[in-house]
C-alpha cells in the first residue's frame, strides 16, 4: 500500500556562513500523523521547520506539500512559531493577535470582517482563552500567550502545522490542554508536526517521530523506532530512556 | 507652522513603526547620513534650492541605508555598530564639506549650516505643499495596507508563512521613513531628527494599549511639538527650532512616563501603595479569623492586644476593617461580625483562584 505524504522533503540542505546547520535531509511526513521532531540544542529542528516554510532561505533542496509545490499550497499549511519570537509588549489584544490568522485568507489590502471575527472567537474558545480576549498581550502568562499563538494557527484552518516548541515555559495544565487539542486535530485527519524537548512524553504524546541532528537519524512510528539506540545515536552520549509501556 | 504641524504628525505615525520593529536608532543613522548629500548637492550645482538639497539628502539617506543593512547581512556585525559605523562616518563626511564649503568664497553658501540644526523660518510655501502632498500619501499607503504593517511589525516569520511578500512591505515603510526624514531636515535639522521621530511614538506608546490609537497619538503629540516648538522660536527671537521642538516633545514623554494611567510611574506607585495596604488589611482579617475559627460564637471578643507582634497588624488596617463592617470594637475588645467571618473564610481560596487566572 502507498501511503500519502503531507510533506516530502528532498535533499534539503541549510547552512549559516558556510556551517552547515542542516544536511541533505530526506524526509516525507505521512499525511494524518501527530510527529515530534527530537534533538538536541543546535540541531536545527526549528531551522527545518522555518526551512520547510520558506522562512528560511535553504542552500539546496526542494519541499513538497501533497506533491505540489510549497508555494502553491501554502495556505493547507500553519505555523505556530517560538513564543520567545515575538515582542509580547506590541500594543495589541488577545483576540486581533488571533484574528492574524485570518489574513493569510483575506490576502492583501482586505480587512477582517465579521466572518473572521467569529472565526477568531471560536478558536479562542476552543483553546479556552475566551474571557481574556480583550486583555493586552503583555498582561497574559507565557502559557496564554502560547494558547493565542495556538489559536491563531487554528484559525487558519490548514490540513498540515507546524509548531516550535509549543510547551516551552508552560504548566502541566496547559501542557495537557494543547496536547489535548492537538490529538483532536489528528482526529480531524490534520498532519501536525511539533519540535519538542521532553523525550519522557515522546510516547504519550506522538506517534511517529523524526531524530534529527544536523543530518536526519531516522524517522517512523515511535512504537518502532523511539529507542536508545536511536537516541544514542541523535544525542551523542549513551542514551539509557525508561519507555514505559 | 502648518508645514511643522503636519511634519509632526506625520513623523509620530511612522515613527511608531519605527520604534515597535526596535528601528529607533535607525531614523538617528539615516538623517546623519544625509548631511552629505546636501553639501554635495550644493558642491555640483552651487545654488541654494532646498528641492535640491533634498534630492541629494534623499539620495545620500539612501545610500546610508543600503550600507547598513549590507554591513548587518554580510559581516558578523551587530546592526547597533554598523548604524553606528554609518552614522559618524556619513556625518563626518558631511562635516568636512560643510566646512569646505564655508571657507570657500561664495556669498550663497550662507545658510548651509541651518540643516544642523533645522530653522522653520526658512521654509517656503512649495516647501510646505511637498510636506503636505507626501504626508497625504503616506496616510494613504498606512490606511491601505494597514493590516499588512500591523502583522509583519508583530511577526515577521509568520507574516511569510500567509504567503505575504515582507521584503515589500519592509520597503515600504522603510522608503516612507526615509522620506519622511529628508523633508524634516530643514526644519529640525539632522542632528535631533530622530527626536521627533521617536519622542511623540514613545510617548504615546504610554497612553494606550492599541496599535491605532497610539499612531493618532503620536501623529497628536508630533504635531503639537512642532506646532509649539516653531512659535517658542519664532518669537523668542533666532532660536534654532530643532531643539525646542525636541524639548517639547520631550516634555511630552517625561508627562506621559509619569501620569500615563496605565504604564506610568506615578499610578504604579499608587497601585502599589493601594495593594500593599490591601494585602495588610487582608492578613491581620485572616489572623482574626484563625482566632475567632477556635470559638463557638464567631463574635466572641478578643483583646486588641493580641494582635500586636503580628506583622499584617497596624491601627490603619483595623480602621479600615471596621470600616468595611468585618469587625467590631469596644474598647479594647474586637469581635468578628458574620459579613467579615465570612470574608475571611472565602478569602484564601479567593487567592487561589486569583492565581490561576
Amino acid at each position: 500500500m502507498e501511503e500519502k505524504y503531507a510533506i516530502t522533503v528532498d535533499d534539503l540542505t541549510v547552512a549559516y556562513n558556510y556551517k552547515p546547520v542542516l544536511w541533505d535531509i530526506d524526509l516525507a511526513i505521512p499525511e494524518g500523523v501527530l510527529m515530534c521532531i527530537v534533538g538536541p540544542n543546535g540541531a536545527g529542528k526549528s531551522t527545518l521547520i522555518k526551512a520547510i516554510l520558506g522562512i528560511i532561505k535553504p542552500i539546496a533542496g526542494t519541499v513538497s506539500v501533497f506533491g505540489k509545490s510549497y508555494a502553491k499550497q501554502r495556505s493547507l499549511v500553519a505555523y505556530v512559531p517560538q513564543k520567545g519570537s515575538v515582542d509580547w509588549d506590541f500594543p495589541t489584544t488577545a483576540l486581533d493577535v488571533v484574528m492574524m490568522g485570518t489574513y493569510g485568507s483575506l490576502g492583501w489590502i482586505k480587512r477582517p470582517g465579521q466572518k473572521e471575527k467569529k472565526a477568531a472567537l471560536e478558536a479562542l474558545e476552543k483553546v479556552g482563552m475566551l474571557p481574556f480576549k480583550n486583555r493586552q498581550i503583555s498582561q497574559l502568562s507565557g502559557g496564554q500567550q502560547q494558547r493565542i499563538f495556538l489559536a491563531r494557527a487554528l484559525v487558519q484552518n490548514a490540513t498540515i502545522y507546524f509548531m516550535d516548541e509549543p510547551f516551552q515555559g508552560v504548566d502541566a495544565t496547559t501542557e495537557k490542554a494543547i496536547i489535548n487539542i492537538l490529538k483532536e486535530l489528528r482526529k480531524a485527519g490534520k498532519t501536525v508536526v511539533v519540535v519538542h524537548h521532553d523525550l519522557q512524553t515522546v510516547p504519550e504524546y506522538f506517534d511517529w517521530v523524526t531524530f534529527l541532528n544536523v543530518k536526519k537519524i531516522a524517522t517512523g512510528p515511535v512504537k518502532d523506532i523511539f529507542n536508545d539506540d536511536n537516541l544514542t545515536k541523535t544525542y551523542g552520549i549513551n542514551y539509557k530512556v525508561s519507555v514505559q509501556e | 507652522m502648518l508645514g511643522t504641524a503636519i511634519l509632526g504628525a506625520i513623523c509620530g505615525m511612522l515613527g511608531s513603526f519605527a520604534v515597535l520593529r526596535k528601528q529607533s536608532l535607525l531614523g538617528d543613522a539615516i538623517s546623519h547620513a544625509a548631511l552629505p548629500g546636501i553639501a554635495i548637492a550644493f558642491l555640483i550645482t552651487g545654488v541654494k534650492d532646498s528641492n535640491l538639497f533634498l534630492l541629494g539628502a534623499l539620495i545620500s539617506g539612501l545610500v546610508g541605508t543600503f550600507w547598513i543593512r549590507s554591513i548587518t547581512k554580510k559581516t558578523h556585525l551587530k546592526s547597533d555598530t554598523a548604524l553606528g559605523l554609518t552614522l559618524s562616518l556619513f556625518f563626518g563626511f558631511g562635516m568636512l564639506l560643510l566646512t569646505f564649503i564655508q571657507k570657500q568664497p561664495n556669498a550663497s553658501q550662507a545658510g548651509l549650516d541651518t540643516y544642523l540644526f533645522g530653522q522653520a523660518a526658512t521654509l517656503l510655501e512649495k516647501d510646505v505643499w511637498l510636506i503636505a502632498i507626501v504626508a497625504g500619501i503616506a496616510l494613504l499607503i498606512l490606511l491601505i495596507f494597514w493590516k499588512e504593517f500591523k502583522i509583519l511589525l508583530f511577526d515577521e516569520d509568520y507574516t511569510k508563512t500567509l504567503g505575504f511578500n515582507t521584503r515589500f512591505i519592509d520597503i515600504l515603510i522603510t522608503t516612507f521613513i526615509v522620506i519622511t526624514i529628508v523633508l524634516g531636515l530643514q526644519t529640525v535639522g539632522v542632528i535631533l531628527m530622530s527626536a521627533i521621530l521617536l519622542a511623540p511614538a514613545a510617548a504615546a506608546r504610554q497612553w494606550t494599549n492599541s496599535l491605532e490609537k497610539m499612531v493618532i497619538l503620536a501623529a497628536i503629540f508630533g504635531s503639537f511639538s512642532g506646532v509649539v516648538g516653531t512659535g517658542i522660536s519664532s518669537v523668542s527671537g533666532n532660536l534654532s527650532t530643532g531643539p525646542v521642538i525636541v524639548l517639547v516633545a520631550a516634555g511630552i514623554v517625561l508627562l506621559s512616563f509619569i501620569f500615563s494611567p496605565k504604564r506610568g510611574l506615578l499610578f504604579r506607585e499608587i497601585r502599589f501603595r493601594k495593594n500593599r495596604n490591601d494585602i495588610k488589611m487582608q492578613k491581620t482579617l485572616a489572623f482574626m479569623y484563625g482566632i475567632a475559627k477556635t470559638h463557638e460564637n464567631i463574635s466572641h471578643p478578643h483583646a486588641i492586644k493580641i494582635l500586636n507582634g503580628f506583622q499584617g497588624f497596624s491601627k490603619r488596617s483595623l480602621q479600615k476593617l471596621v470600616d468595611l463592617n468585618y469587625v467590631e470594637i469596644d474598647g479594647q475588645q474586637w469581635s468578628m461580625t458574620q459579613k467579615g467571618f465570612m470574608t475571611a473564610a472565602n478569602l484564601y481560596n479567593q487567592q487561589v483562584e486569583n492565581s490561576h487566572e
